[in-house]
C-alpha cells in the first residue's frame, strides 16, 4: 500500500480513526461527556458532530456508570459504540459496568454474546490538574480476564490500535496519555490496524532492554539517545498491550541484552512493572539476566499538585539515563 | 449571627428577609465578601495568565450570590462540601484569600500545603471539607458528615454544594435517599448555571427543574433566584431551621449563571454572546445586591468605594504572601500520603 503519510498529533490520528470507522460502518457510534459541539475535552472528537451528527456524536449526561452500562448494552445488541471518558480517573465511577458486565458478559453466559465495545481513557499527569485528574489506572483494567487493554504510543499506533480495537469483538479499553495529544508523527491516510497484543521494539540495542509504555516509550527513546554517547546501547520495546501482553518480543529482547527495566508512569508498586519482571523471571530469559531487574515506575503517593512534586512523582528522562547506566555499569 | 434590633426591626418590616434579619454592619459584610470573591477570582485567572499559576481553574464569577446566600446562615462549625467550581463557597465559609492564593501558587502556606490546588481548595479549621475534581463526589461525604453530627449530637448542619450537571450522577440520588431515610441535617444546594461544561440542562435533565427531583427522595425542593442575595439567604435560613430541628434534608436549586467559560479551555461553543452578555449586564448578582442595599439605605457610594478599595488591597496582599512563601521541597513529595503516627 502507498498511502499518503502526513504528520498528524497523536488527537488528530485517533479523531481521524473514529471518522474513518464511522464511515466504514453504520453501527460505529460515539458517546461521552462534551465530545460534541465542546468537541471533548481534549478536543479529540473535535468537529465530528458537525459531519456525522448529534446522534452519532452522542453527549451523554455526566453519568460515567450509566454511560458505560448503555455502551455495553448497545455492543452486546448490535451497535459498536466508542465511549470517551473525559478523564480515565472516571472510570472508577464506571468500574461496576466495566469489570462486572463488560468483561465477564460473554463467559457467563457460556459464549453466547460478544461486547465489542470500545472505551477510550485520557490519562496520566502533567497537566496540574492534580490527584484526581491525572492518575495512570490501566493496571487495574489489565488485571481484569475478559478486557483488552492498550496503550498505544505513537500517533501511528494510536490510529491503527484504535481501528483494530473497532474491529475487536471484545471490550477494548484504550489508554491515551494526554501529554501525548499534541505529539506529532507520521500517519497514512485510510484504513490500517495495529494489532492487539504485539510489542514493537522502538530501538535496537545490545547493552539493556527498556520495556515502556505510553509516553515512557518517548522518554526511554531520549534516554537511549543520551547513553549512545556513553556507549551504552539500549533496547527500546514499546509494549503497546498490556493485555494480552506479548511475551514473546520481551523474551527475546531479554535473552539478547541480558538486562531488563521497565519504565512506566503508573504506581510503581503492583503494576505492570511487577507483571513484566516476574513474567521474564518466570521464562526462559531469566537464565540469560546478568543483573538484577529494575522498575522505574510513580512514586507511592497520589499526584500532587505542585508542579515540582509533580514531576519529581514519575519517571523522567534523567532518572532513565542514571538508572539504566547503574544497571549496565552494574553498579547497585 | 447577631439579628438587627427590634427598633431597626420594625422600621423595616417591609423589606425583603434578609434586611430584617441582619444589621448594616453585616449586610456591609456580605457584600464585602461577594467584592472578595470576585476579586479573589480575577486576581487568579490574572495570575494564571501570567504563568504563575498552573493547572487549570474554574471560576464562579457570576455566582457569588448563591455562594454568601448560602453560607449565610451557618455558624463557623457547621460544615460544606464544595466543587470544582468551589472559590466562593470556600471564601463564603470564611476562608483567608491569602492562604488560598498560596494553594493556587502551590506554596507550604497554602490551605493543602500545594497538594491540591484550586480544584481541591478546601479549609477543614472552618468547616469546609474540601472542593472536589469528581461531579458528585462531595454529594455522599456531606450526608455522612450529617450522620456524624446526628450520631455524635454535635448539632452541626451540613451543606453539599453541587453543580446541575452532578444531579445525573448515581451519587446524588444515593445520597439523597439516604439523608431522607435517616432524616440527616443536610442541605443538597444545587447551583445550576444552565450547563455542565457544555451540555445545557435541557439536554442532560430529564426534569424541568433539579428541585424536581426532592419530590423522589421525599423532600422539600425549592427554587430560588441564585443571583439574588436576599432570596438565597432566606431559602437557606428555612433549610437550617428545618435541618437544626431534625426534620431532615432540602434541596435547594439555585439558578444561576456562570461569565466565564468551563475552564480555562472553553471556547464557548454552546451558549451565544448575547446570553453571556445579558447576564453579565442585567443580573450581576454583585450589582444586584449593591442597587439594593443602596436602595434600601444600607449604604452609599462612598461606603461602596471604600468596600472596593479595601478588598482591593486584601488582594493585593494575599497574592504577595503567595509569591513570597515557600514552595514544598521534592523530598516531601511522600507526605501525607498516610497519617503520621508517633
Ligand atoms: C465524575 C466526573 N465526571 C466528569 C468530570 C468532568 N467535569 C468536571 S466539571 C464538569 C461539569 C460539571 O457541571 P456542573 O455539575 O453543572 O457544575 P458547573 O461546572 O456548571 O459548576 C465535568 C463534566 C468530573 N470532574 N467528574
Ligand atoms: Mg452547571
Amino acid at each position: 500500500m502507498d498511502a499518503m503519510v502526513r504528520e498528524l498529533s497523536y488527537a488528530q490520528a485517533i479523531q481521524e480513526a473514529m471518522a474513518i470507522a464511522m464511515d466504514m460502518d453504520e453501527r460505529v457510534f460515539l458517546m461521552g461527556e462534551d465530545i460534541g459541539v465542546y468537541g471533548g475535552a481534549f478536543q479529540v472528537t473535535g468537529d465530528l458532530v458537525d459531519r456525522y451528527g448529534a446522534d452519532r456524536v452522542l453527549d451523554t449526561p455526566i453519568s460515567e456508570l450509566g454511560g458505560a452500562g448503555v455502551a455495553v448494552g448497545a455492543a452486546v445488541t448490535g451497535m459498536r459504540p466508542i465511549f470517551e471518558f473525559q478523564f480515565s480517573d472516571f472510570a472508577t465511577l464506571a468500574m461496576e459496568q466495566i469489570v462486572n458486565q463488560a468483561a465477564k458478559m460473554r463467559f457467563m453466559l457460556g459464549g453466547e454474546v460478544s461486547v465489542p465495545v470500545v472505551m477510550r481513557f485520557p490519562a496520566g499527569s502533567g497537566t496540574g490538574a492534580a490527584a484526581q485528574h491525572s492518575q495512570s489506572l490501566e493496571a487495574w483494567l489489565g488485571h481484569v480476564p475478559g478486557l483488552k487493554v492498550i496503550q498505544p504510543a505513537t500517533p501511528y499506533d494510536a490510529k491503527g490500535m484504535l481501528l483494530a480495537a473497532v474491529a475487536d469483538p471484545d471490550p477494548v479499553m484504550i489508554f491515551e496519555h494526554k501529554l501525548l495529544y499534541k505529539a506529532k508523527g507520521p500517519v497514512p491516510e485510510g484504513y490500517y490496524t495495529v494489532p492487539i497484543g504485539k510489542a514493537d521494539i522502538r530501538r535496537e540495542g545490545r547493552d539493556l532492554t527498556i520495556v515502556a509504555t505510553s509516553i515512557m516509550v518517548q522518554k526511554a527513546l531520549d534516554a537511549a539517545a543520551a547513553l549512545e554517547a556513553e556507549g551504552i546501547d539500549v533496547e527500546v520495546v514499546d509494549l503497546r498491550t498490556i493485555r494480552p501482553m506479548d511475551k514473546q518480543t520481551v523474551i527475546d529482547s531479554v535473552k539478547k541484552t541480558s538486562r531488563l527495566m521497565c519504565v512506566y508512569e503508573a504506581v510503581k508498586t503492583l503494576g505492570i512493572g511487577a507483571e513484566v519482571s516476574a513474567m521474564i523471571a518466570e521464562s526462559e530469559a531469566f537464565d540469560y539476566l546478568d543483573a538484577p531487574i529494575v522498575r522505574l515506575g510513580g512514586a507511592e503517593t497520589p499526584i500532587p499538585y505542585n508542579p515540582e512534586l509533580e514531576k519529581a512523582t514519575v519517571p523522567q528522562v534523567p532518572g532513565i539515563i542514571v538508572a539504566a547506566r547503574d544497571l549496565v555499569k552494574g553498579v547497585r | 449571627m447577631a439579628t438587627a434590633s427590634k427598633a431597626v426591626a420594625d422600621s423595616r418590616a417591609n423589606l425583603p428577609f434578609v434586611y430584617r434579619q441582619y444589621s448594616a454592619e453585616q449586610l456591609k459584610q456580605v457584600l464585602y465578601k461577594m467584592y472578595l470573591i470576585r476579586r479573589f477570582e480575577e486576581g487568579a485567572e490574572e495570575s494564571y495568565m501570567r504563568g504563575l499559576i498552573h493547572g487549570t481553574m474554574h471560576l464562579s464569577i457570576g455566582q457569588e450570590a448563591s455562594a454568601m446566600g448560602i453560607c449565610m446562615p451557618l455558624a463557623e462549625d457547621d460544615q460544606i462540601t464544595s466543587t470544582h467550581r468551589g472559590h466562593g463557597h470556600c471564601i463564603a465559609k470564611g476562608a483567608e484569600v491569602k492562604r488560598m492564593f498560596a494553594e493556587f501558587f502551590g506554596k507550604t502556606t497554602g490551605y493543602c500545603k500545594g497538594r491540591g490546588g484550586s480544584m481541591h481548595i478546601a479549609d477543614v479549621a472552618k468547616g469546609n471539607l474540601g472542593a472536589n475534581g469528581i461531579v458528585g463526589g462531595g454529594i455522599p461525604i456531606a450526608v455522612g458528615a450529617a450522620l456524624s453530627s446526628k450520631m455524635m449530637k454535635t448539632g452541626k448542619v451540613v451543606v453539599s454544594f453541587f453543580g446541575d450537571g452532578a444531579n445525573n450522577e448515581g451519587a446524588f440520588h444515593e445520597a439523597l435517599n439516604m439523608a431522607a431515610v435517616w432524616k440527616l441535617p443536610v442541605i443538597f444546594v444545587c447551583e445550576n448555571n444552565g450547563y455542565g461544561m457544555s451540555t445545557s440542562t435541557a439536554r442532560s435533565t430529564a426534569v424541568k427543574n433539579i428541585a424536581d427531583r426532592a419530590a423522589a427522595y421525599s423532600m422539600p425542593g425549592v427554587i430560588v433566584n441564585g443571583n439574588i442575595f436576599s432570596e438565597v439567604a432566606e431559602a437557606s435560613h428555612k433549610a437550617v431551621e428545618r435541618a437544626r430541628a431534625g426534620e431532615g434534608p432540602t434541596l435547594i436549586e439555585s439558578k444561576t449563571y456562570r461569565h466565564r467559560g468551563h475552564s480555562k479551555s472553553d471556547r464557548n461553543r454552546y451558549r451565544t454572546k448575547e446570553e453571556i452578555e445579558d447576564w453579565m449586564s442585567n443580573r450581576d448578582p454583585i450589582t444586584l445586591f449593591e442597587s439594593e442595599l443602596r436602595e434600601f439605605g444600607f449604604i452609599d457610594d462612598k461606603g461602596i468605594e471604600a468596600i472596593r478599595e479595601a478588598v482591593a488591597k486584601e488582594i493585593a496582599d494575599g497574592i504577595e504572601f503567595a509569591k513570597a512563601s515557600p514552595s514544598p521541597d521534592v523530598s516531601e513529595t511522600g507526605n501525607y500520603v498516610y497519617t503520621e503516627q508517633a
